[in-house]
């Protein structure tokens, strides 16, 4: 858990529109994606619409958590203030079960142990009171 | 189409510089070079009647009211970040052949160095990128902020799937700078680069690596599309749009959730260009491809048709993109070692060869030559000119 005499000073995502749905569930350690009561495709990020039959209809669907990582970087030379004091970090692209990607992080594996296949577990980081982030944790593989 | 209808007949650009700063404004940039493009042309402002401002630089109004376009009936911005100016030359092109504007001019020019810089701008600001909410909501969070952290994420799945390599890379940022180094006006002229030099470069945002980066830099650069009818009384030999075209990737404004992962805007526009173009890629004498970051340029050389998919890294072996070699790449020295002109100069360079005026990096009889553009998460331009 942060530190909570030192403010958690890194870039927030705006708690509003679909974005806060999103992380609403995050905060409820929930991992959830739109997916389309027409045709039944899950995307990811939110949309207002279906790209697939373009239908408005959605429902926020419980993911397995699980997932594998797809690509990375790592970044040595921060070009964001906030995360001077975090390299090396590597942000990293995690294709989950239901066949969306999203980017997050690894937190139990330092950079040079990532590899593209790797299974990885959502887990979340209660930032703020307000913002839980998705992050991963090494898994076996099933 | 528009095939061999309008012409690119003037080019301009201003001295390009770091330290201490240009000392004027971005507008003052686009200024001196938009002057420098009519007068290479042998047109005064007043002539222009359409202005294609650069995505967040400044208006059409301002443009003319100093140039003196007192006639300005044709204006619009293409938002593709550094794909712009290309897609703008395609633009122009439709609107001098249709009869909307008889005479275009497509600006450029900024204080890349000494004012904000572009790693600023993504994060502080989400309106400089369509997809700057994304980015704000689902990137920044976990640390990826700026250009050559979301392009190194496709850069990496590339060398996996396809055995791509560091020396690969190194390979486009040393012929960049043997480029410069016959250009007096690069900013990296006179400051050669090896492959061992660049392999002990300090790594940015794995795999990218200083030297895979581009140049920050002030500057401004233009160029002048008219008709192929008007280019003929003009003081210099038009360069013909033969082909053109501009694409976007699917979705446009998120980077991790394309289907095909490497599919990029220029995917869709290259065999757009090209068909219209009537040409194939071996007819092509050089090609100036925008190289916000080495793999890019790798990329966009697959996506074009070049190679085939897979096969750019060794595309770029042994000096296959310098002079001499099999397709010269951006023989300016690009925006790796030339200036971050926004894209602008890789056609001023494509014209000066065509024209015959790259002096001592002058193609070789370079009658037909290719440019392409680049921008925000992969949007893409290209243009294919003959003399």
């Amino acid at each position: 858990m942060a530190n909570q005499a030192v403010p958690y000073n890194k870039p927030l995502p705006a708690m509003e529109g679909l974005a806060g749905e999103f992380y609403g569930w995050c905060k409820q350690g929930e991992l959830r994606f739109q997916r389309c009561k027409g045709c039944g495709v899950f995307r990811h990020v939110p949309r207002e619409t279906c790209a697939e039959c373009n239908s408005f209809d959605s429902e926020w669907a419980r993911s397995t958590g699980c997932g594998i990582v797809y690509s990375w970087t790592v970044v040595e030379r921060a070009l964001h203030p906030a995360f001077t004091d975090s390299t090396p970090m590597a942000p990293v692209v995690v294709e989950m079960e239901e066949g969306v990607r999203l980017l997050s992080e690894v937190v139990d594996c330092s950079p040079d142990e990532l590899e593209i296949g790797m299974p990885v577990q959502v887990e979340f980081a209660a930032v703020t009171d307000e913002i839980s982030l998705p992050r991963f944790r090494r898994r076996e593989a099933r | 189409m528009f095939r061999d209808k309008a012409c690119i007949v003037g080019v301009g650009e201003t001295g390009f510089c770091r330290k201490p700063g240009s000392g004027v404004s971005d507008l003052v940039l686009q200024l001196q070079a938009a002057v420098n493009a009519l007068d290479d042309a042998g047109l005064s402002g007043r002539e222009v009647n359409g202005i294609m401002p650069f995505p967040n630089l400044g208006s059409a109004e301002e443009l003319a009211a100093n140039l003196g376009c007192e006639n300005l009936r044709f204006s619009s911005t293409i938002h593709m970040g550094g794909a712009a100016p290309v897609a703008s030359l395609q633009a122009a092109a439709i609107a001098v052949t249709s009869g909307a504007a008889d005479c275009v001019l497509i600006p450029g020019g900024w204080n890349g160095y000494s004012g904000a810089r572009v790693r600023e701008t993504t994060s502080t600001d989400v309106s400089s990128i369509p997809g700057g909410a994304i980015a704000r909501d689902y990137y920044m969070p976990h640390g990826l902020t700026a250009p050559p952290q979301w392009y190194a994420l496709m850069a990496r799945r590339h060398m996996h799937e396809y055995g791509t390599t560091h020396e690969h890379l190194g390979a486009v940022a040393v012929a960049m700078r043997n480029h410069a180094a016959l250009n007096p006006a690069a900013f990296m002229h006179g400051k050669p680069l090896s492959l061992d030099e660049y392999l002990a470069s300090p790594m940015i945002a794995d795999p990218y690596r200083l030297n895979d980066c581009c140049l920050e830099t002030d500057g401004g650069a233009a160029v002048i599309v008219t008709t192929a009818e008007r280019a003929r009384d003009l003081r210099k030999r038009p360069i013909h749009i033969m082909g053109a075209a501009a694409g976007q990737p699917h979705p446009a404004d998120e980077i991790t959730n394309r289907r095909d992962f490497h599919q990029v805007g220029l995917s869709i526009a290259a065999p757009e260009a090209f068909h219209m173009a009537g040409v194939c890629h071996d007819d092509v004498d050089f090609a100036q491809i925008y190289d916000c970051f080495t793999f890019e340029v790798i990329q966009q050389l697959e996506e074009a048709g070049f190679c085939k998919r897979g096969e750019g890294g060794s595309f770029v072996e042994n000096g296959a993109i310098e002079l001499g070699g099999r397709l010269p790449v951006n023989t300016h020295g690009g925006l790796l070692s030339q200036a971050h002109m926004l894209g602008i100069s890789h056609i001023v360079e494509a014209v000066r060869q065509l024209r015959g005026e790259a002096d001592a990096r002058q193609v070789e009889n370079a009658e037909i030559g290719v440019v392409t553009g680049w921008g925000d998460f992969g949007d893409g331009s290209i243009a294919i000119l003959r003399r």
